[in-house]
């Protein structure tokens, strides 16, 4: 397998393709742009369509109709433009159609910035839109993991005949990097099972619809849903910790491309003796509420770092029930901490872990005064 | 005896919501006898809009989609994008497609995209109960123009064909009315063209349907038939607007 | 002889078949249907001429048209 250099946004439409999907309908918005232009020149060579649509409500129901008729289809957009999809994504969870999303955040509210930011953390996994519904929701770190995870967005669509949000911040459409794709002809294209509508030859019509005027019926719906959604809770979470196999006092939360700023500083203590660990989800919804306990348990203190004004800290609050401290720290409007200030923030957090808890002699304890002692030398 | 007019395999059996003398039952039918006379109904899709004909899916013996308020264009292009052979139509109402739809259906439509719009167009809000259209006549009662639609506030009604048809790109754009039997008997030939159009992968088609809604219009179905005549059709003038014949060579290369 | 077949459990009683009607045979009947509807019933059958014009004014598809032997047609639909 070869790698090629690539921008994100780029690399999201490529890998689309990869994964079979031959359908694009979207709306052009900074930070994502580039994928609308990328697929316009290659869905023609793949024999695939792409629309440029005349708004994201627009979008969002042609992707609506796409998934309708049994077809794999993606859009993408950024934060103002997933707001303005929120109607379609409620119909197509409503209708369980398997459909794909990006979503390159940008800073807001409002108009906000063209710059990366993660405020549409609660968005993505809370409140969508109207309803009660819920998305996959996939968060990438690098360009690489963005790519595996749009593919792996198609696999859980079709699998649970449910939407799926992968969020990148902007960072993640805007820089190149080398990345590596599935082999081409390989993604295979949906089976239209028998919820599509292909035209009403040798069967009874379908009906794709989410009206319910009967209470009973309404509520059995939300029930069937509620019942997927606790599934895929149980089967899909993934998340992945660094630097959690030795011990250490703090547990550094984010997600994103945030946690890979956090992983540059936990390196950087690390090489001065002092372990941090860091736990990033990759699922944020279903967030891995159990995966995070564990990482909490072993930590003395919690220290989150979001691109918001705290969002992902209501589920870290939610997975420590109150068990830990917790310290928070959150740029938004586009401003992202480099390293060394986060490796400034984890600082604060560890002076504030009271030193008689050292003393415990819970789990080698030699390692954390060493760790201390050199903390006191700097 | 010899069966010569009975309910079409285009609709199912199912009696409709609809209020006595409403005429969406009459473009129901035209609609499923279309598909059906033209071979089309076992590759159709169709599109249920919001409004009085948002139980429209139960009605047409094809497969149906409902969609959001005004969204229909916007589905039908992604369908027919999406699968070319199917056959797609959308059934909107007045506030769907001339109001919180405008966006969606200018654009399906300079798209140029291969489906069939049903525009019915009645004056009022039928399912939220005989609120102002875009398209209320002037001076029109209605629970949200209590005082008549005073055009001085709110403008003159939208007259969506006219609008269409100022498109450059090639369509077929028509309107017509079911006031009278011949009217009725004339939609029904131009409703068919509109499918064939699409059938053959021609261009967007359009077709406007003047309908009555007497329990809106405060009129029994007898005098609500006569409203249409005398007070729409002067303001909406039926006939075909627009063929994708009558494109001008001219545009192919922008006018150069 | 030509006739029609009105589904009286369809016909919501609009009147619309009676306005339709070249030769004036149709009206509206002294009972209700199921629904609470004075339903569509033919007043004068053998002056019918099958021209379909009840039919096709009907939004409820609640008539049917039948004709015997040779039969004009009035119009195309």
């Amino acid at each position: 397998m070869t790698k090629v250099l690539m921008k994100g946004n780029e690399a999201i439409g490529e890998a689309a393709i990869r994964a079979g999907c031959l359908h694009f309908f979207g709306y052009p918005i900074t930070p994502q742009s580039e994928v609308p232009e990328y697929l316009a020149k290659r869905m023609p060579e793949v024999g695939g369509t792409f629309v440029q649509a005349e708004s994201e409500v627009a979008a969002s129901n042609m992707i609506y109709g796409s998934a309708g008729v049994g077809i794999k289809v993606l859009t993408t957009s950024s934060s103002p433009g997933i707001s303005l999809m929120a109607e379609g994504l409620s119909y197509i969870a409503a209708c369980e159609l398997p459909v794909v999303l990006v979503n390159i955040m940008r800073s807001g509210p409002g108009l906000g910035g063209i710059l990366p930011a993660q405020g549409d953390y609660l968005q993505a996994t809370k409140g969508t839109g109207h309803g009660d519904f819920q998305l996959i929701v996939l968060a990438p770190s690098s360009v690489q993991e963005a790519v595996d995870l749009v593919v792996l967005a198609f696999e859980l669509a079709e699998k649970y005949l449910n939407p799926v949000m992968v969020i990148g911040d902007g960072m993640i459409g805007q820089m190149m990097e080398p990345v590596e794709f599935p082999p081409e002809g390989q993604g295979k294209p949906l089976d239209p099972g028998d919820w599509a509508l292909t035209g009403c030859k040798g069967r009874k019509k379908r009906i794709i619809n989410s009206l319910y005027l009967d209470p009973i019926e309404c509520n059995d719906i939300n029930l069937k849903l509620k019942a997927k959604y606790d599934l895929i809770a149980k089967k899909e979470k993934r998340w992945e910790t660094y630097n959690c196999d030795k011990p250490y006092d703090l547990l550094i939360c984010s997600f994103g491309m945030m946690s890979r700023i956090c992983k540059t500083a936990i390196d950087d203590l690390a090489e001065q003796g002092i372990q941090v660990g860091l736990f990033r989800p990759i699922t944020v919804n279903p967030f891995p509420y159990e995966a995070c306990r564990k990482a909490m348990d072993k930590a003395k203190r919690v220290l989150v770092l979001e691109m918001n004004m705290g969002q992902m800290l209501e589920d870290i609050k939610l997975a420590g029930e109150g068990s830990k401290e917790i310290d928070f720290f959150g740029t938004a409007g586009g401003v992202v901490l480099s390293p060394d200030e986060s490796l400034l923030k984890m600082r604060k957090s560890l002076r504030k872990i009271p030193k008689a808890t050292k003393a415990k002699p819970k789990k080698k304890p030699a390692k954390k005064t060493k760790a201390a002692k050199k903390r006191k030398s700097r | 005896m010899k069966k010569i007019f009975a309910s079409t395999k285009g609709l199912t059996d199912r009696p409709t919501h609809y209020c006595p003398g409403c005429t969406h039952g009459v473009i129901h039918r035209m609609v499923g006898e279309s598909i059906e006379e033209l071979g089309l109904r076992e590759r159709t899709v169709g599109i249920a809009p919001v409004g009085c004909a948002v139980l429209a899916y139960e009605y047409f013996n094809c497969d149906m989609f409902e969609a959001s308020h005004g969204r229909a264009p916007a589905v039908a292009t992604g369908a027919k994008r999406s699968r070319p052979d199917l056959i797609l139509f959308t059934y909107q109402g007045d506030g769907d497609l001339a109001s919180i739809g405008m966006g969606e259906i200018i654009h399906a439509a300079n798209r140029g995209e291969k489906i069939t719009v049903i525009f019915v167009n009645n004056a009022v809000y039928g399912m939220t109960g005989g609120q102002m259209a875009p398209t209320t006549m002037p001076g029109q009662y209605t629970t949200t123009s209590p005082f008549g639609r005073d055009t001085a506030e709110v403008g003159y009604p939208v007259r969506m064909t006219e609008v269409i048809t100022q498109l450059t790109t090639p369509a077929f754009v028509a309107r017509v009315s079911t006031h009278t039997t011949r009217e009725i008997v004339r939609a029904k030939a131009v409703i068919k063209e509109a499918f064939r159009y699409q059938a053959e992968g021609r261009c967007f088609t359009f077709v406007e349907v003047l309908s009555t809604c007497p329990t809106n219009w405060g009129l029994s179905p007898r005098e609500a038939v006569k409203w249409v005549e005398k007070e729409m059709v002067p303001y909406y003038p039926l006939g075909i607007t627009k063929r994708p014949e009558d494109f001008t060579e001219e545009w192919k290369d922008g006018g150069h | 002889m030509p006739t029609i077949d009105v589904n009286i459990e369809r016909c919501k009683g609009c009147e619309r078949c009676i306005d339709a009607c070249p030769q004036e045979i149709l009206g509206m009947s002294q009972k209700l249907n199921n629904k609470g509807y004075k339903f569509a019933v033919m007043v004068d059958e053998p002056r019918c001429i099958g021209c379909s014009q009840c039919a096709i004014a009907c939004p409820d598809v609640a008539i049917e048209v039948y004709v015997e032997g040779a039969h004009y047609q009035f119009f195309q639909y």
